[in-house]
């Protein structure tokens, strides 16, 4: 009894909250936008039975995707994400990887304080973390500030408001998602390893790429998609620190559902993101249980 | 290894500059006396102290720091019931689902989690307010307080719980007794993990607030999609220097009782 209460209350929990809703999402992207309360029809009416479910069931179709795929916006949206996110998510791994690398190699009684400091902006307002940047990159920011104060510049760069501030805002918010799981496959790694390695003739960078890569390959995967899938669904920084030209699907939802209400169309723009990203959530989640297995082992 | 010292200490200098620099400039520009945000006009608190008169400003925080208590007290019950049950219960109808569901609210995007349950609450006729703010952030923060649980879990001699059970102690107070006081630290941590990512929250919260609710970053964002102001530097300010105060204490605490154990 007591056993079943344990499993059941998390598990209605999410069922009830995080698998059903997903299903709803389903049932409206199928539906047609109107103007009423709720903004779409048809209405499912249990008074009337069978006929009634049967004439809300004719009444659905796949016309919200069909309108997804014949308008340029939606589509060139759902490519500009997935080259955004694949392109920061490598970024990201480009800086972070270097300082889990000097964290897990700092001397061991200032790594603690070290993963305070990475965890420390973790904790931190993300928005607060995105909007920091306006102020840097904007015309008259800092930065432009420093550089034409330097004469590294004569007029000032205009970096708010195109991709290259999207990529920075992406870089700085998502790095601690990258660095921890990094960190800490390389914190766990048997240094002895390497001293074989050179002993046995190998070079330093190879027995780098030989060693200390592999060993820290679960870690890097984690971070990848830590990164990756997040950021393709990304509303605030595109928002923030992106153009009009930065389109980003999460952003197209987003407007679609607040400013245009269509309530129809923002969830079959969910429904093709949901499946655009359940292959990495998959991958991931396999990830994290070989992980914990072999923690456990 | 002492070789590649230059390269680690260059690559840690580099990498919390760029983390840390933003955030300071931040806080340092929140005491500009100008309203130009960028041009430094002397020393002055006159933000604070407009933004302390700023009724939109206090509700807004009043909102979220209850929603915030509320779904990280909830979510950490249900998160260590859930990592309990991953962690102790080798199989049970539907289990692969139940770590599915664990799992993926970590990773998926924000904008379907807010949509998906927006719709929901619309469908069985719930009103938008505090309670589905509440409701919307128990259920994401259940799932990292359960991760965050049940690595500890998995890490605690099973055999102690087992030598109360055999002593006559029921499931209950066998967990109440030998297995809670183990899993503590992670338990806080879990519940400090929950509350912080209430806090913070824009993009669901945005979807399930109702007119009667508006959160703090609801407030912030429709301020910053103006552009910079010094009442938002300010109030991140103050927002930025509570976390730390609660990060570095929590790491004090902890690094302490560690300490004594050993």
């Amino acid at each position: 009894m007591g056993r079943f209460f344990l499993i059941a209350t998390p598990y209605f929990w999410l069922l009830a909250l995080f698998l059903v809703p997903f299903f709803i999402v389903f049932k409206i992207s199928l539906s047609d936008p109107d103007i009423a309360i709720p903004p779409y029809v048809p209405n499912l009416n249990w008074n009337e039975g069978w006929p009634g479910l049967s004439d809300f069931l004719t009444q659905l179709d796949f016309e919200n995707f069909g309108f997804l795929l014949t308008d340029d916006l939606y589509w060139k949206a759902y490519l500009s994400s997935l080259r955004i996110a694949v392109l920061s998510t490598f970024l990201t791994l480009l800086v972070g990887f270097p300082i889990a690398y000097g964290m897990a190699r700092a001397e061991p009684r200032w790594r603690p304080t070290l993963l305070l400091l990475i965890i420390l902006p973790f904790w931190t307002s993300f928005l607060i973390r995105v909007y920091a940047w306006i102020g840097i990159l904007s015309t008259e920011g800092y930065l432009n500030q420093v550089l034409q104060f330097t004469r590294i510049i004569e007029s000032p760069l205009t970096v708010l408001n195109t991709p290259t501030a999207v990529y920075i805002g992406i870089i700085y918010t998502y790095l601690p998602f990258m660095v921890l799981p990094i960190y800490a496959s390389l914190e766990r790694m048997d240094l002895s390893l390497l001293e074989a390695a050179e002993d046995l003739g190998c070079s330093r960078i190879s027995a780098f790429w030989l060693i200390t890569v592999p060993l820290a390959r679960a870690g890097i995967i984690a971070g990848c998609f830590l990164v990756f899938i997040p950021v393709l669904g990304e509303i605030v920084i595109p928002s923030l620190l992106g153009g009009s030209d930065t389109l980003m699907i999460g952003k197209v939802l987003w407007e679609e559902f607040f400013n245009n209400r269509d309530w129809p169309l923002a969830s079959a723009v969910a429904v093709v993101l949901l499946i655009v990203l359940i292959i990495p959530i998959i991958l991931f989640q396999r990830n994290e249980l070989k992980q914990r297995e072999a923690e456990g082992s | 290894m002492r070789r590649l010292t230059w390269f680690n200490t260059t690559a840690l200098t580099f990498g919390f500059a760029f983390l840390y620099l933003p955030v300071v400039i931040l806080v340092v520009y929140s005491f500009n006396s100008s309203r130009l945000v960028t041009v430094w006009a002397g020393f002055s608190t006159k933000w604070y102290f407009e933004l302390l008169q700023n009724q939109l400003f206090i509700d807004a925080a009043w909102v979220t720091l209850r929603v915030a208590a509320i779904s990280s007290t909830i979510a950490t019950i249900l998160g260590t019931m859930a990592a309990y049950v991953l962690v102790r219960s080798a199989r049970f109808y539907g289990r692969t689902l139940f770590s599915g569901m664990i799992y993926a609210p970590l990773v998926m995007p924000e904008v379907i989690t807010g949509l998906s349950l927006l719709l929901l609450f619309i469908g069985i006729g719930l009103d938008r307010g505090l309670v589905t703010i509440i409701l919307a952030h128990t259920t994401f923060s259940m799932c990292f307080v359960s991760v965050v649980v049940s690595s500890r879990l998995a890490n605690f001699d099973r055999s102690l719980e087992e030598a109360a059970l055999d002593l006559g102690c029921t499931p209950f107070h066998a967990f109440c007794l030998v297995t809670l006081p183990n899993i503590a630290p992670a338990v806080i941590a879990g519940w400090l993990l929950a509350f912080s990512l209430s806090l913070d929250d824009l993009v669901i919260a945005s979807f399930t607030a109702g007119p009667s609710a508006t959160t703090l970053p609801i407030r912030i964002w429709s301020s910053v999609r103006l552009g910079v102001s010094p009442e938002i530097n300010a109030l991140s300010t103050l927002l930025i220097a509570m976390v730390s105060i609660g990060v570095i204490t929590a790491a004090l605490i902890s690094k302490r009782n560690l300490l004594r154990q050993n």
